[in-house]
């Protein structure tokens, strides 16, 4: 089982994330806006295997944000009783999110970003973009390839729940939240740049 | 020169445990070889051919003499006595042991060195002019602007597993010497009429399989900003490059693919998120970093000197060097010296422990204890008296680093190639070493004048050869080494990129296609012409046939 870190600690997971059935051959979108992952040369899903995806009847799901997009309206109730989360694979669009929901992201409990290969680093522009252009407040989930190494860029860009691979030691992953004591450069975190904590060195204020 | 405190401190140490215990879990079979490459890369760690290879972050090309006893105290210790200077003015070691890394990258921080993100797909060792804050032309001295930027690019938490490598040169000169025009970015500083200081943002220019040149997205960008602009740049490269194909994934390539302009429009659009937030350098923080580099102090010097003066009239030798090897400094009384790494018949770049040794006390005796690393692979003392250059040069030749080659035929860029890169096509280092016998003769390499000529041992261009009058590129044929030439490239304001010749040739053809390239040139020049200049003038045309046409048959056999 996958251990969760929320903040600094373990805990327990009271969602149930939800993937896509398995698509077979993936087919390329081509038109509009989504132009964009034509050049990242990205598939999307399918309308059937969107619609072949099942969503537990009860319960908090973190959903594909395919199926939000698709089936929001069936949702409404449940989003409503704050048992809906959406999780944004690392290509596609915090703004797809955000329209759906006319641009209030916190009307969610949960968004997920996944990490489908840990070597794929848009997933920390995603969450920066969901927690600075969005003014996403609440629980901002990494999920799949989680690994101790990243934990560090995790926390900085905005994370606060770690859903973490299968094999990594949870208190090691913990540890790695601080593996460097003051960063040079801001992020999503407001963290001081350093040049700017020099000078409040040297001009007390 | 930039001195750490307690911060940058912390973080090289913090680092250099992080890494140990990265090697640590790798060693004890924990972390898997292909999830340790990533993170090994970001340390400078490759492994090669026949070894690991380590890089060493030489940030804006900068040394300390006490960092150059260090790095010659830890070939000696670790590796076989010498390293290799990169056109990315990093320091190469070939040789070290793997265990032993992690012990290298803790020796280093103690004197203010790592190996930090010199490779692997995030942002690199930012480059620079080797003569910033000397260079008579200079505008704006970048080295500031640099280490603001270095502090920026840092294990940036966003931009740590990027599509593929992300470059940055920054100039701020009338002659553009950090080749800005072929970088991921490029960034030209220069003033407006106030005297503020504005930077042109060139991205997207880069050598490698598709060799463009950058399009300015932003013409008068203030400096404070930029961070937060280049966040934004980086910030759509990061989401929209590609993934699915590495040769396809530089930021180039998004470029072309959308056009600069909406490129440019992207990168305002996203700028606007963090414009003027907590990342906008303030002007008390710049001053900071400048006073960094503050000039030496250096006691003021008459612009002549008799003893100079004459030795240049009576030793021939001397004359010689300080032609090719001595530059104009922006104060009366001192001058710019090149020490070059590429004697005749070794590999160009390659320094011993020995060398780093004496070129470290050099820079204690003549130059303030400093030195610069060029992107051309030599060592420059920035700051040497009109008045010492004689015995500078006299001790310089001892060690065999006053060759009179600077900007020569034989000054070559070259890449590391088939002999340690486990990419490699082909071998480069003996190609040059070919070349250099060809044209031993100084007189004759006098004549043929200022010619630069790079050598790549495969398509990803480490050596530069786009921008090369001449260059050189290894090929794979059938598993089988081969040569292709191309002419005109050209660095600087005028940079262009280089046209190939025809079909590609066997490693002993190559001197002999070189001298034929340079035979043609020296039958046609007028007087005032580089190589460059009459290939530009006529065009690859007449090269060629030089070339091919007396061995029509063998072109035919090598189009294969
Ligand atoms: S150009 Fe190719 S062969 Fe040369 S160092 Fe770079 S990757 Fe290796």
């Amino acid at each position: 089982m996958a251990d969760l870190i929320r903040g600094e600690a373990l805990a327990q997971d009271v969602w149930t994330w939800v993937k896509l059935p398995d698509s077979g051959e993936p087919v390329r979108k081509s038109a509009g806006k989504v132009v964009l992952f034509k050049l990242t040369g990205e598939p999307a899903a399918a309308d059937d295997v969107i619609d072949r995806c099942e969503v537990p009847a009860t319960g908090k799901v973190l959903i594909p944000l395919s199926v939000w997009l698709r089936r929001h309206e069936a949702l409404a109730a449940r989003m409503a009783a704050g048992e809906i989360g959406v999780w944004l694979d690392s290509h596609e669009e915090p703004a797809e999110l955000a329209d759906s929901l006319g641009g209030d992201l916190n009307r969610l409990p949960l968004i997920g970003v996944n990490f489908p290969k840990f070597i794929d680093g848009r997933g920390f522009s995603v969450g920066f973009i969901l927690r600075n252009r969005y003014g996403y407040r609440n629980e901002m989930r990494a999920l799949g390839d989680v690994l101790r190494d990243q934990m560090f860029f995790f926390r900085r860009t905005g994370f606060d729940a770690y859903l973490l691979r299968a094999d990594q030691k949870p208190e090691r992953c913990i540890a790695a939240l601080k593996d460097f004591s003051t960063p040079y450069q801001t992020s999503t975190d407001g963290n001081v740049p350093v040049f700017r904590r020099r000078i409040g060195q040297k001009v007390p204020a | 020169m930039y001195r750490y405190d307690d911060y940058d401190r912390a973080l090289v140490i913090e680092r250099v445990a992080q890494y140990r215990d990265q090697l640590q879990r790798n060693l004890a079979g924990e972390l898997s070889d292909d999830e340790f490459r990533p993170l090994r890369l970001q340390n400078g760690l490759y492994i090669q051919r026949h070894a690991p290879m380590l890089r060493i972050a030489i940030p804006y090309g900068m040394l300390a003499s006490r960092q150059l006893r260090k790095l010659a105290d830890i070939a000696r210790r670790y590796d076989r006595e010498y390293g290799h200077f990169t056109t990315r003015q990093n320091l190469q070691l070939n040789w070290p042991k793997l265990e032993d890394t992690a012990d290298i990258l803790a020796e280093l921080a103690t004197v203010e060195m790592h190996a930090i993100q010199t490779s692997g797909n995030c942002i690199r060792n930012i480059t620079t002019d080797p003569f910033a804050g000397v260079a008579p032309d200079e505008i704006v001295d970048p080295r500031p602007y640099c280490e603001v930027l270095r502090q920026w690019s840092t294990f940036h938490p966003e931009f740590a597993f990027l599509p593929r490598k992300f470059k940055i040169a920054v100039s701020g000169t009338v002659e553009d010497r950090a080749v800005t025009y072929a970088h991921d970015v490029g960034l030209q500083l220069y003033r407006d009429d106030q005297g503020e200081v504005l930077v042109r943002v060139i991205v997207g220019g880069g050598m490698g399989r598709t060799p463009i040149l950058g399009s300015v997205i932003h013409d008068a960008l203030p400096w404070r900003h930029l961070p937060t602009y280049l966040d934004a740049v980086l910030r759509v490269y990061n989401r929209y490059g590609r993934r699915d194909n590495a040769y396809k994934a530089r930021i180039k390539i998004l470029v072309k693919a959308i056009g600069a302009e909406e490129f440019a429009r992207q990168v305002n659009e996203e700028w606007q998120l963090e414009r003027d937030g907590i990342a906008t350098v303030t002007d008390e923080e710049l001053a900071l970093a400048a006073a960094a580099f503050q000039d030496p102090d250096a006691p003021a010097r008459p612009a002549r000197d008799a003893g100079f003066d004459e030795k240049l009239a009576s030793d021939r030798a001397f004359a010689r060097w300080v032609s090719r090897c001595v530059r104009a400094h922006k104060r009366p009384g001192y001058r710019s010296v090149t020490l070059s790494l590429k004697p005749h018949g070794l590999p160009p770049g390659d320094i011993t422990s020995a060398q780093m040794e004496a070129v470290a006390d050099l820079a204690d005796r003549y130059s303030f204890g400093e030195l610069r690393v060029t992107h051309e692979q030599n060592l420059v003392l920035a700051d040497v008296p009109l008045a010492d250059l004689y015995a500078l040069w006299q001790e310089a030749r001892k060690h065999n680093l006053a060759t009179p080659n600077i900007g020569l035929l034989t000054d070559m860029i070259c890449c590391p190639g088939g002999d340690f890169c486990s990419l490699a096509n082909a071998k480069s280092i003996p190609i040059a070493q070919a070349i250099q016998a060809e044209f031993d003769d100084l007189d004759y390499l006098y004549d043929i004048g200022d010619l630069e000529l790079n050598i790549s041992g495969c398509m990803n261009s480490c050596g530069h050869h786009h921008v090369g009058h001449i260059g050189i590129l290894g090929v794979d044929k059938a598993g089988s080494e081969w040569y292709q030439v191309s002419i005109g490239g050209a660095q600087g304001n005028t940079t262009s990129l280089g046209d190939v010749i025809g079909p590609s040739f066997a490693a002993d053809e190559v001197p002999g296609v070189v001298k034929k390239l340079i035979e043609t040139y020296v039958e046609a020049r007028t007087p005032e012409e580089r190589f460059l200049d009459t290939v530009r003038r006529l065009g690859v045309a007449p090269f060629k046939a030089r070339v091919y046409g007396e061995s029509s048959k063998k072109a035919e056999v090598t189009h294969g």
